[in-house]
């Protein structure tokens, strides 16, 4: 089960997602990112402060994007996640290639940093 | 050599027609000899009851015959029954009358004076009479006890009992016109007789044709036992009314129920004939009605079953035409009809529409008006009413039966349950269908996975490469047939040994095809005895080009040198590898830098990862491992975590590898509990020596 909202604040946009990442749910996070990119936005929050579980298929979708917000240089940092959320990205290594700041007012500085 | 008798019913039949002709015989040469005996004078000092009881036990054994030959007769076939009764009087009127000719030919001779000839030919036809009298009644108590009940059957056997004891009564030489014992025992049995008599369930069951064949036979049948009786009873050239004298109860008994029983069916088939092509319909339908629910079990189509309704509907209701328009799964509409022709079809529909003459009959268990059944009375057309209803499966209307009749409002309610019977048993034959269908689909499936289970069990190695400085041992297992984990082996050289645990991102099928790749890959660039991390750079090139965008395998790879005691590792992303050092006596994981297979998909990826290098003595121990087994989580949505698991290799660090194998997988699942593991799970363990 999962829950995604977008919403619009200021130059950014954040996006919420609620609930569990697995094989079957994050199809619906790869689609609100992937309509976040196509519509241009440059500056992109991801809220994990409810995300209680991430699966491979999950961490899937983080990772297929990588390459896409490079080129295109967007900026887009995640937050808020939790102690065994932050581990999956970290023994998996997407913390080496993903920006991931502890809460939304840290994510919100480094967005207005750069 | 000891005669072995088994007692089936054919020894029964063969030793009691033995019997009973031997008796008959025996009695016939008595009676010869005692008019020999009268003619000479001679008193042969023979009782005089010893001919009757002979003549009594033939009456006995022949019961037992027909008992046990009618019994082989196959319950049903009713007419054929009484053909038998029939063939057997027609032998036993043929011997009769046959004798009867011989007698008038040699009318006046001597040879007819013949006492010898005339007892002899006398003797002969009275046992073929009673042969047929027993012959008709065993076939009569079988039609009788058709479709019995408690109180039937114990009556009938008071009956019988009364019959059998009735055969001895000739032993007191009564007779019926003067005795009145005589009188009131045979009066007794033929009301018990014209009571047992009523039992006619049989005939129901006859159809038209086979009541007219019934009623000819029963009547050929009555004949005889006129005949039969006449000849026993009434004196030649004599009125009716003076009778022989009767002294045998059993043969008079026997006569009137016979007799009535004739009587009685032949009024009562008579009577059922005209109704009996009701009987016959009622008949059809129930069979109509176990075809539609079988037909298609049978491996006939969805189309058949719809003919099957159509015809079945239109022979119940006495339709002119009717058709059947379905629409499955949004294809085009099929349209089955039958006596009415496709341009006459869209006019009737037409003129359904139009026409305000309708009933709407509300089906109470459907909650849309799409299932209502209507009755339309049209008015410019060759059919005068129609009758339209609709067809359901799964609760969805997919199409409408019409069907019509020339004369208006000739549907009556009757018609229109059984239509609705039928309408609802295809609903049921269909789904049935349907799901039976998807059943051996799944079950195909089934199989094709089981196939893929076992190919990709075939490409884990069954044999692990080690010498005697470790011992190593591996499970593993999928949450679905198949699935993404995957360990291997490697002798590099003498002391050298390649050890690789791997995951694939997702579950099922598609993981298990990249692992299947990861095989591929593993097994030619080990062959190239590359460093650990060289391995993975290589690795990342190739899978880069194979795997779909969201996939990314994790994996560590080990090189032990077991010359040197080093333990050389890169580590892609994979679960920290849990070791136990013998001499701290504590377990730890490894940390260090990773990064999966396949996220960087260009040359950027060396940068992301490191080698390791440790030195291993004896009793140390690695745990490899996927996060099946790390994450897997309870009821609680706890995870079993990295803590429990070294916790657990700090308390068990002295079993050997099975053994500590064994002890994380029962604890995992107790962890657990009774929730299904949802992901695969994979553990190596290897202790140095």
């Amino acid at each position: 089960m999962i829950e995604i909202k977008k919403e619009t604040e200021n130059n950014y946009l954040v996006i919420s997602v609620i609930g569990e990442a697995d094989a079957s749910s994050s199809i619906h996070l790869d689609k609100a990112i992937r309509e976040a990119l196509d519509e241009g936005h440059m500056q992109m929050l991801v809220d994990c402060t409810n995300l209680n579980y991430i699966s491979s298929a999950g961490l899937g979708v983080f990772m297929s994007y990588i390459e896409e917000i490079s080129e295109k240089s967007i900026n887009f940092i995640l937050f808020g996640l939790s102690e065994k959320v932050l581990k999956v990205f970290g023994i998996l290594g997407l913390d080496q290639l993903l920006k991931i700041e502890n809460d939304k007012e840290q994510a919100v500085s480094a967005l207005n940093g750069i | 050599m000891s005669l072995k008798i088994q007692f089936t019913p054919k020894f029964y039949m063969r030793s009691s027609v033995t019997m009973a002709i031997i008796i008959w015989v025996i009695a016939t040469l008595i009676r010869i000899l005692e008019i020999l005996a009268t003619k000479s004078g001679v008193d042969l000092e023979i009782s005089k009851y010893l001919p009757i009881l002979l003549q009594d036990l033939f009456y006995v054994f022949i019961l037992v015959y027909y008992r046990h030959k009618i019994r082989l007769v196959e319950s049903g076939g009713f007419v054929d029954l009484l053909w038998r009764v029939f063939a057997i009087g027609l032998v036993t009127t043929v011997i009769s009358i046959s004798i009867r000719l011989f007698y008038e030919s040699i009318a006046g001779s001597m040879l007819a004076e013949n006492e010898f000839l005339n007892t002899f030919l006398y003797n002969l036809n009275r046992a073929l009479i009673s042969v047929f009298l027993i012959s008709t009644f065993t076939v009569w108590k079988k039609l009788i006890l058709y479709q019995k009940s408690r109180n039937l059957v114990i009556y009938w056997n008071i009956f019988e009992l009364a019959l059998l004891c009735s055969i001895f009564f000739n032993l007191t030489e009564l007779n019926l016109q003067q005795s009145l014992l005589f009188k009131i025992l045979f009066g007794a049995l033929a009301i018990m007789a014209i009571i047992l008599s009523g039992n006619l369930k049989w005939v129901a069951y006859l159809n038209f044709k086979q009541k007219w064949k019934s009623v000819l036979i029963i009547l050929l049948i009555t004949i005889y036992i006129f005949y039969f009786f006449s000849y026993l009873y009434v004196a030649p050239d004599e009125a009716l009314e003076a009778f022989n004298a009767i002294d045998d109860l059993f043969v008079i008994v026997l006569f009137t129920f016979l007799l009535f029983y004739s009587i009685f069916s032949l009024l009562v088939i008579l009577f059922n004939l005209p109704t009996s092509s009701v009987f016959e319909k009622k008949m059809e339908e129930a069979i109509n009605f176990q075809r539609l629910s079988q037909s298609i079990q049978q491996g006939e189509s969805e189309d058949q079953i719809f003919d099957v309704l159509l015809n079945s509907s239109m022979n119940a209701v006495y339709a002119d035409a009717g058709w059947i328009e379905v629409n499955m799964d949004d294809e085009d509409t099929k349209i089955r009809s039958k006596h009415i022709s496709r341009e006459n079809i869209n006019k009737v529909k037409e003129q359904i529409m139009i026409s305000k003459n309708r009933t709407v009959i509300k089906n109470p268990l459907a909650p849309n008006s799409d299932s209502d059944r209507v009755l339309i009375n049209l008015r410019k057309s060759t059919y005068k009413s129609a009758f339209v209803v609709p067809l359901t499966i799964k609760n969805e209307v997919k199409g409408f039966m019409y069907l019509l009749n020339e004369v208006s409002d000739s549907f009556n309610k009757e018609m229109i349950n059984i239509i609705n019977t039928f309408a609802s048993q295809v609903s049921v034959s269909i789904e049935n269908f349907r799901l039976m269908g998807e059943a051996l689909l799944n079950e195909r499936y089934k199989e094709e996975l089981n196939i893929a289970k076992s190919v990709q069990r075939a490409l884990l190695p069954k044999e692990l490469d080690h010498d005697s400085a470790f011992s190593i041992h591996a499970f593993t297992e999928a949450a679905a047939e198949v699935g993404g984990d995957y360990y291997d082996t490697f002798q590099l050289s003498e002391h050298r040994f390649a050890i690789v645990i791997g995951d694939v991102s997702g579950k099922g099928t598609s993981a298990a095809f990249h692992m299947s790749q990861m095989k591929g890959i593993f097994q030619s660039l080990v062959q190239l005895d590359l460093s650990a991390e060289e391995f993975l750079i290589n690795a990342n090139t190739a899978l880069s080009k194979c795997l779909e965008r969201t996939s990314f395998i994790t994996l560590t790879y080990f090189i032990i040198d077991t010359e040197q005691k080093v333990l050389e590792f890169s580590r892609a992303g994979h679960c920290p590898t849990l070791f136990y050092s013998k001499e701290e006596k504590k377990a730890k994981y490894f940390e260090n830098k990773g990064l999966g297979l396949g996220i960087i998909r260009n040359s950027t990826y060396k940068n992301f990862i490191q080698v390791n290098r440790v030195n291993f003595s004896k009793d140390d121990i690695l745990v490899l491992y996927t996060d099946g087994i790390s994450e897997a989580s309870n009821a609680k949505h706890e995870e079993f975590g990295y803590e429990r698991m070294k916790s657990l290799l700090d308390q068990n660090a002295h079993y050997d590898p099975p053994m500590i194998q064994k002890v994380f997988i029962s604890k995992l699942y107790e962890f657990c509990g009774g929730k299904d593991l949802n992901d695969d799970y994979t553990m190596v363990v290897i202790k140095f020596n």
